[in-house]
């Protein structure tokens, strides 16, 4: 990597760079690529998997037994596979959702066109998958009750769609072991799929809280991709350089714990101590408690440095051990819901919307339809900031009005889409942008989260290696 | 005392959690962030937001990044995939943060004027 030499200064020896590529399906496709092929990395992590994308993944599976996957890993894997081969750059990652073998297979025959055959192996880690042992847990007092309304599961039983642990580093780390160039996980933590090749690469033992803790804070900067290098940056984000082209984040990890958050040289985007900061705080919780499956981590003792362009250094982080229970993802039918938008231009735009929304209103009562909430919004006034945006002027250009229903009665719902088209002729003037026909009634996936005794899963979790 | 917006003393991001909303909220400089402590405390977020937050709110502080987290209790309408709202997620509670006014210095008021608002707005009223 000469070239890259020239442009920043080398890593220091016995640093391992784990490169992100991917922080959500649907994240943008080239990244991986970019990090693959611009400069020095060692681990590729790609994150999948959002709450809710087991239960969509589950919907795939249940029409097509092999799928249940990130499809989208597939066609990439082609595309960088070789490279991963010529240049030892392993990859892992969470792309398997709720079918990790079949998404291992499929990775297996993109290996062979790509022309990997024989050159690679691809480890699999199953276990995580609770759905086929929901009832014997519950039966043997796994009660799985919600974390934070404290019902138990079996007070929506029938409804369940998929049912997962998170898991941590060791499964991944038992793979690396055994010579996995591609790890494909279930339902692992979005910050396993960092710390895990640090444990594996320094030898880390499962009681170093202190060095596993400051993998985990790597990990949590990794998990979203450039949201650690300048994308979604809050701070100044007119003077962020060549977004269009963004470096995602790398992590240059050091036996120590401490790291380096950079990127490669010649991308957009930026690290600094702001883009840093921001992506520490994203989703955060109590910060002095960071539970994971392997440690539990204070981000309290977190401590940034500024060590040249695009180069901020992590360190001091200290950790506790883990707890007794590991984190349940389960997803449930939660009733159905559905969305319809109307906008109307000025004069007295707002005041049109709502009197619109009272007629809508008045007409569902009428039809005797019932919700369990029905909320209007004023889209380009109100939507995001609520009261605190105040009073809308009378001479706003436009505004969308936006109003959702939500209930457990697909039929009543159903009507509900029926009811905005008629407001075009027969309510407040100056009315557009309907042509998008009427709303879809969604069902509702929701996400239930429980903790589960570790003692139940761990022993039945399993890795299996197999050659490309 | 001047009374300011907090987007000219601090930078913001949130994300959720189920139902709850978190905010981050970083000083831009150290100097302010015992400002921040100070004003931006529990009770004053939750005044602010107001029936926008139906639960409690709750603030954690990280000292060595200037910081301080807020959790924003029953916020999000069921969260995920249950909300009706637009910022189901709770993505940009943190700009509904900043326009929060606090008392500062002449002098602090004068040193962030225009702090946090494109280069080409400047001067614009947030309210």
């Amino acid at each position: 990597m000469s070239n890259t030499r020239s442009v920043q200064p080398t890593p220091s020896a016995g640093t391992v760079r784990i490169a992100s590529g991917q922080g959500f399906w649907g994240d943008d496709l080239e990244a991986p690529v970019r990090q693959v092929r611009g400069g020095r990395i060692d681990y590729l992590m790609l994150d999948y998997l959002a709450e809710v994308t087991m239960s969509i993944m589950r919907k795939q599976q249940l029409r097509d037994p092999s799928a249940g996957y990130a499809r989208d890993f597939v066609p990439l894997m082609e595309r960088i596979f070789a490279d991963c081969v010529a240049r030892g750059i392993r990859v892992v990652t969470n792309a398997g959702g709720v079918n990790p073998t079949e998404c291992a297979k499929a990775v297996a025959e993109a290996g062979r066109r790509a022309g990997a055959g024989g050159r690679a192996r691809i480890g699999v880690v199953t276990g995580d998958d609770l759905m086929d042992r929901l009832d014997d847990l519950i039966a043997a007092g796994h009660a799985l009750e919600h974390m934070e309304s404290g019902d138990p599961l079996e007070s929506v039983r029938p409804l369940v769609r998929s049912a997962n642990v998170y898991l941590g580093a060791r499964p991944i780390v038992e793979a690396l072991r055994r010579g996995a160039l591609v790890v494909v996980t279930g339902r692992s933590t979005d910050t396993a799929l960092t710390y895990a090749p640090m444990a594996w690469e320094f030898g880390w033992s499962w009681d170093a809280h202190d060095l596993l803790a400051s993998g985990v804070v790597a990990g949590h900067i990794n998990e979203c991709g450039a949201q650690a290098s300048g994308g979604n940056c809050s701070a100044d984000w007119w003077e962020i350089p060549d977004l269009a082209r963004v470096g995602f984040p790398i992590i240059e990890a050091g036996a120590d714990g401490s790291f380096v958050v950079t990127k490669h040289p010649d991308t957009g985007g930026v690290v600094t101590l702001r883009t840093v900061k921001e992506q520490l705080l994203y989703e955060m919780g109590d910060p002095t408690s960071y539970i994971t499956p392997d440690v539990t981590a204070d981000f309290t003792t977190i401590r940034l440095a500024a060590e040249g362009a695009d180069r901020i250094r992590v360190h001091g982080i200290r950790g506790g051990p883990p707890t007794p229970f590991l984190k349940v993802s389960v997803a449930y039918a939660a009733g159905y819901k559905a969305v319809g938008t109307l906008v109307y231009a000025w004069p007295d735009a707002a005041a049109k919307a709502r009197s619109a929304a009272r007629i809508l209103r008045e007409r569902l009562d009428r039809l005797g339809l019932a919700f369990d909430r029905v909320l209007v919004e004023l889209v380009g006034w109100d939507a995001t900031h609520g009261h605190l945006a105040g009073e809308p002027p009378p001479d706003l250009p436009e505004v969308q009005l936006r109003v959702g229903v939500r209930g457990p009665d697909r039929a009543a719902v159903e009507r509900f889409t029926r009811e905005i088209a008629p407001l075009v002729l027969t309510g407040p003037p100056a009315v557009t942008g309907f042509a998008g026909g009427r709303p879809r009634v969604q069902e509702i996936v929701a996400y239930w989260p429980a903790l589960i005794d570790r003692t139940v899963v761990e022993p039945r979790l399993n890795v299996d290696v197999v050659e490309v | 005392m001047p009374r300011i917006p907090l987007l000219e003393l601090a930078h913001a991001r949130s994300g959720d959690k189920g139902d709850t909303a978190n905010i981050g909220l970083i000083a831009y400089d150290p100097v302010d962030y015992p400002l921040i402590l100070e004003q931006v405390t529990a009770d004053r977020v939750k005044q602010h937001f107001g029936s926008l937050v139906r639960g409690a709110v709750e603030r954690f502080e990280l000292d060595n990044l200037c910081a301080v987290n807020f959790l924003l209790h029953g916020a999000l309408d069921g969260g995920g995939t249950v909300s009706l709202m637009t910022d189901a997620q709770g993505k940009v509670f943190s700009t509904a943060l900043l326009r929060m006014e606090i008392e500062v210095s002449e002098e602090v008021a004068m040193r962030v004027a225009g702090r946090g608002r494109h280069p080409g707005r400047r001067g614009a009223s947030t309210s």
